[in-house]
């Protein structure tokens, strides 16, 4: 995929920027009490994240379970309120839109679930299904009515047209997660949060969903941020990857450099940590093996947040001060006070 | 459970090829086309008939499941004997067919199945119009309780938030009364009548209905399809209505029909204590128990049959309620 | 099949002579009531010898949890027959006396689940799960089982063992709760573990601890492993041999580094194409397998994997292909990857429509 439209595709050029996000947090209350429920704390879910996604790229979100990842995807998609931070699509702050203006932007931006067996109503035939996007926007089905609009649908997702009058549990994965699809491009929307969307699936269907969903950005031209935890996944779709650790961003590059060039210690011991289908490869790489689980979002870690796994954490300033997330190279961003020193060798690693 | 696809009926290899022709077809081996294949060719449909919708499904396996039909044949011999009983009994309730004394009532014989009660009616001709009694009472409780119970439950369930919170509490102190003392109370306060059991019977199920759909409605608005739903911008009625609600709504239907069972249990436990109405012509299966006390020593086959009437007609619809419940409940599917 | 007789390096044990674990001709028939009977897993043969590790890798429906559970006698008895021979040192596993076999469990050969909530008993604390087995198996005291379930906690990396013997599974997390189910299972020096997709649950940093920690077991102790899995990823770096299953048998065996090298049956060959790589370059669409695992045809009608396949010729159905095994690396395909083509792929359909 490839970023359509502009001249460049490095972060620095004048770009048509369709969804930017400019420092969202989603806090959630942890309550206690009886009668009254009383906040004694918050989960910071995610705690203050930055992006740009220009118009027809597909912006790539990783990280682990409990990186805040999937509550940031619905956060842009006002699934969420935001604590704070501004969501700006096309030119409007989706975080303050409320009421029947908030639900009618919708149609123009929509989500691809993980598990597509969940996410469709059990009860709903996959013609309701496709058409009950249609028929909450006013859209009129053309010549043909409904009937033709959910054929039209289901074919552009390589799905027959007898489909139409089945029920959810009667396909298998891959089709089903196909139904999403055609649901989610049903209002032709700009732009879509695909949260996981082949980690439910089969090895061998995964790649089938993947080539579905580059040509329907071809041929609709959508924006696209694809949440994964499968690094190789969202490198492959991916123009920009942004790896996320405890609800923040600790890198940002376009995919090749992210892969050829990992600065931030997260992202390195994550790349290390995938198993490549290669004997050789397996025997011989380099792996960082982080110790520890991830902290609890409701009391992360003083200072830079990965410190008390990192195996290059310095004393001092690793502990006490956030790392700010800084451009170290045009388009390539990092949140890690030692970035260069560690690629460089000065730091090495603890034992 | 074996992670193996359970083959339908007929030749699965068959289906397969029939399905993996008709859409390989249109792709050729081109070299420019492999990516087209790779996307395109997941499109086997299972085998069977096309569309079976859950609820098809469910009357499936409640058919194949002989308890099942066990308990609907009792539940449809039930509400075919209450619908026909004019027609089924060979006398009418209060025809005195048969001389008795006190001391000798006929037990059952050919000409009077049943044998004869204390007042030389037909204990056979009672004992069906019995049923017209305790479906009656079972039903219009049923729907009185579940129709309130299931309102209150939706404004809980659709709005949460304080109204929720009102509501819940309010159910629990209602569900922290012995229901049978609660009904005798109702009874009491609006005086002996089958109107006043019916809406004894009726209120003691209602706040049952309300945590019922209440937590099922929670359950569902949380589900990745509400939020899959919401994400589309269906307004949040429609979401309510169209998804929420028929999804929250097995375990209901299932209680409902539990709830028939207790009715009639309940309502002939109301009728023995006296407390459904005045009116002794009209043959009630409780109300028959209560009044054959007396002559238990010289005739115990009048408690014998209106006794397996309760039992068989509480059975049937427990049988049926409970295989429903497994047909409906999603975790037993295939 | 390849024989993996080794001696290991410097374990406690001494080698047994011979594989530790035999599967010959294992069958699985699921005879539910009122259903066709199905065939879940076909004449599968492997063995494993002691500090060896085998991979079974297959997708949803291959057979492969289900062959784990038949070793190790965890399939129910109503409705299942099990065919075939399983023996362990010898001894067949099949048909043995469920007290022979409770004794074998937990003592000599243990399994670990993917989904370590399920399998730990989640109102009892940890500490009590682990020292339960040590005091069955191992004839320990309060005292001593104790001690050594905080070093078994310890070897397995769950930090702070002394305080976390009294958590409750809901109080740990996924990868601590899996530890934990790792150290159960590792608490009486099994000399065979049987793990079923022990990390498809976890995240990866997670996994490249736990892959890290039965690497290590299998080296140190002489452990043999056989580990079912989704991932061709991670059999290349854990397994030794490695079986390749599709619809209920085997369809591909070789040593790791033939089989990776050198994938000859068109399944391995196109789930190693479908997956994205992280070392692979950007930019060419993936060439996926078409239809989904649910679609196989019955062995006795020809190749399981020809309706999915993209070279499947007409001689394809009939009967089932034979396994063809060439120095150590066996195939049943009749048109493997690595074979001479007699013509160019004709379109597969275009002849048996």
């Amino acid at each position: 995929m490839t970023v359509t439209g502009t001249s460049s595709g490095s972060a620095g050029g004048q770009q048509d920027v369709l969804l930017s996000v400019r420092g969202v947090a989603v806090h959630f209350p942890i309550t206690k009490g009886l009668i009254r429920d009383k906040v004694i704390g918050h989960v910071k879910a995610v705690d203050g994240v930055s992006l740009d996604v220009p118009r027809g790229s597909t912006y790539g979100l990783v990280g682990e379970s409990g990186c805040g990842k999937s509550t940031l995807g619905r956060a842009v998609l006002r699934l969420l309120t935001p604590t704070r931070g501004e969501v700006w699509f096309d030119g409007t702050d989706v975080a303050t839109l409320k009421g029947e203006e908030l639900r009618r932007s919708r149609s123009r931006m929509q989500m691809i679930f993980q598990d597509p067996m969940s996410s469709l109503d059990p009860r709903q035939s996959v013609e309701a299904a496709l058409s009950e996007p249609l028929r909450a926007h006013g859209v009129s089905p053309g010549a043909g009515g409904f009937g033709a609009k959910v054929k039209e649908l289901l074919n552009q997702v390589g799905m027959p047209a007898s489909a139409a009058s089945r029920f959810p549990h009667e396909f298998s994965g891959g089709q089903r997660q196909r139904i999403g699809i055609a649901r989610a491009v049903a209002l032709r929307p700009e732009l879509v949060v695909a949260d996981e969307p082949v980690s439910a699936l089969d090895v061998s269907v995964q790649a089938q969903v993947v080539n579905l969903l580059e040509e329907l950005q071809d041929s609709l031209g959508l924006t696209y941020v694809v949440i994964a935890h499968d690094l190789a996944v969202v490198r492959h779709v991916s123009d920009v990857v942004g790896v996320m650790y405890l609800g923040a961003l600790v890198e940002e590059a376009d995919s090749d450099t992210l892969y050829a060039a990992p600065m931030h210690p997260y992202t390195l011991s994550l790349m290390s940590a995938i198993p490549v289908p290669d004997p050789v490869i397996e025997a011989t790489r380099e792996r960082i093996l982080l110790t520890g689980d991830l902290p609890s979002p409701a009391d992360p870690p003083t200072g830079c947040r990965f410190s008390t796994r990192c195996p290059w954490v310095q004393p001092g300033r690793c502990t006490t001060e956030r790392p700010e997330f800084r451009e170290v190279a045009p388009g390539h961003k990092v949140a890690c006070h030692y970035a260069e020193e560690i690629k460089a060798g000065t730091i090495t690693r603890a034992a | 459970m074996p992670d193996t696809p359970l083959p339908d009926a007929h030749d699965p290899g068959a289906t397969a090829r029939a399905d993996a022709t008709a859409t390989d077809a249109a792709v050729p081996g081109a070299p420019g086309s492999a990516e087209a294949l790779a996307s395109r060719t997941a499109t086997e449909l299972p085998p069977g008939e096309a569309g079976t919708s859950l609820g098809r499904e469910a009357v499936r396996r409640v058919v194949r499941d002989p308890l099942a039909l066990f308990g609907a044949f009792l539940v449809l011999s039930f509400v075919a004997i209450a619908v026909f009983a004019p027609w089924i009994a060979p006398f009418g309730p209060n025809d005195r067919v048969g001389a008795v004394t006190p001391t000798n009532i006929p037990g059952p014989s050919a000409e009077f199945w049943f044998g004869l009660d204390s007042l030389g009616r037909d204990e056979f001709s009672r004992v069906i119009y019995g049923a017209r009694q305790s479906l009656l009472v079972g039903v219009v409780s049923l729907l009185m309780g579940a129709s309130v119970g299931i309102a209150i439950g939706l404004l809980a369930g659709a709005f949460g938030g304080w109204v929720d919170a009102v509501v819940m509490r309010l159910t629990d102190i209602m569900l922290s009364i012995p229901s049978l003392l609660f009904a005798i109370g109702i009874a009491a306060v609006l005086g002996r009548s089958l109107l006043s059991v019916m809406i004894a019977i009726a209120v003691v199920n209602v706040p049952v209905f309300i945590r019922l759909l209440r937590g099922s409605m929670l359950a569902q608005r949380n589900s990745d399809y509400v939020v899959a739903v919401r994400s589309l911008g269906v307004r949040d009625r429609n979401v309510v209505i169209g998804h929420v609600l028929p999804n929250s709504m097995s375990p209901v239907i299932v209680q409902g029909t539990l709830t028939l069972a207790t009715a009639i249990i309940e309502a002939a436990a109301l009728a023995f204590l006296g407390l459904s109405g005045t009116d002794p012509a009209v043959p009630e299966w409780g109300r028959m128990l209560a009044e054959t006390q007396r002559f238990l020593a010289s005739a115990p086959h009048l408690a014998f049959f209106p006794g397996i009437a309760i039992v068989l007609a509480a059975l049937g619809f427990t049988l049926l309620g409970e295989s429903m419940r497994e047909a409906l409940d999603p975790k037993y599917r295939r | 099949m390849r024989s993996t007789v080794t001696g290991h390096a410097g374990g406690p044990r001494p080698a047994v002579d011979g594989p530790l674990l035999q599967v010959r001709d294992l069958s699985v028939r699921f005879t539910r009531k009122g259903r066709a009977p199905v065939t879940a897993v076909d004449s599968v043969s492997f063995e494993v010898a002691a500090g060896r590790s085998v991979g079974i890798v297959g997708e949803s429906g291959s057979g492969k949890s289900v062959t784990s559970l038949a070793i190790m006698g965890l399939l129910p008895k109503r409705g299942v027959d099990v065919a075939g021979s399983v023996t362990f040192d010898g001894e067949q596993l099949l048909g043995m006396s469920d007290d022979r076999r409770r004794a074998l469990r937990g003592a000599e050969m243990a399994m670990v689940f993917q989904d370590p909530m399920s399998s730990l008993n989640p109102v009892v604390p940890i500490g009590v799960q682990v020292t339960e087995v040590l005091r069955r198996h191992r004839d320990m005291n309060k005292a001593e089982a104790r001690d050594e379930a905080v070093d078994l906690l310890r070897r397995v990396g769950i930090p702070e063992a002394q305080r976390r013997l009294k958590d409750y599974p809901h109080q740990l997390s996924g990868g601590m709760r899996q530890r934990a189910l790792i150290a159960i299972a590792l608490a009486c020096s099994p000399r065979l573990l049987v793990a079923d997709e022990p990390t498809t649950a976890l995240d990866v940093t997670i996994q490249a601890q736990i892959l890290d920690l039965l690497r290590g077991l299998i080296a140190d102790t002489g452990t043999a492993l056989v580990l079912i899995t989704h991932d061709l990823g991670v059999v290349a770096g854990m397994c030794d041999d490695v079986h390749v299953m599709y619809g209920g048998r085997l369809v591909e065996s070789a040593d790791r580094h033939e089989l990776f090298a050198r994938p000859e049956h068109p399944y391995t060959h196109g789930l190693l194409a479908s997956v994205p790589r992280l070392d692979s370059p950007r930019g060419e669409p993936l060439t996926p397998i078409p239809g989904s695992p649910t679609l196989t045809r019955p062995w006795t009608t020809g190749c399981a994997f020809e309706p999915r396949c993209t070279r499947a010729q007409p001689d394809c159905l009939g009967s089932a292909p034979l396994m063809e095994v060439d120095r150590g690396h066996g195939v049943r395909c009749r048109h493997p990857y690595g074979v001479p083509e007699p013509v160019a792929v004709v379109d597969p359909n275009g002849e048996r429509a």
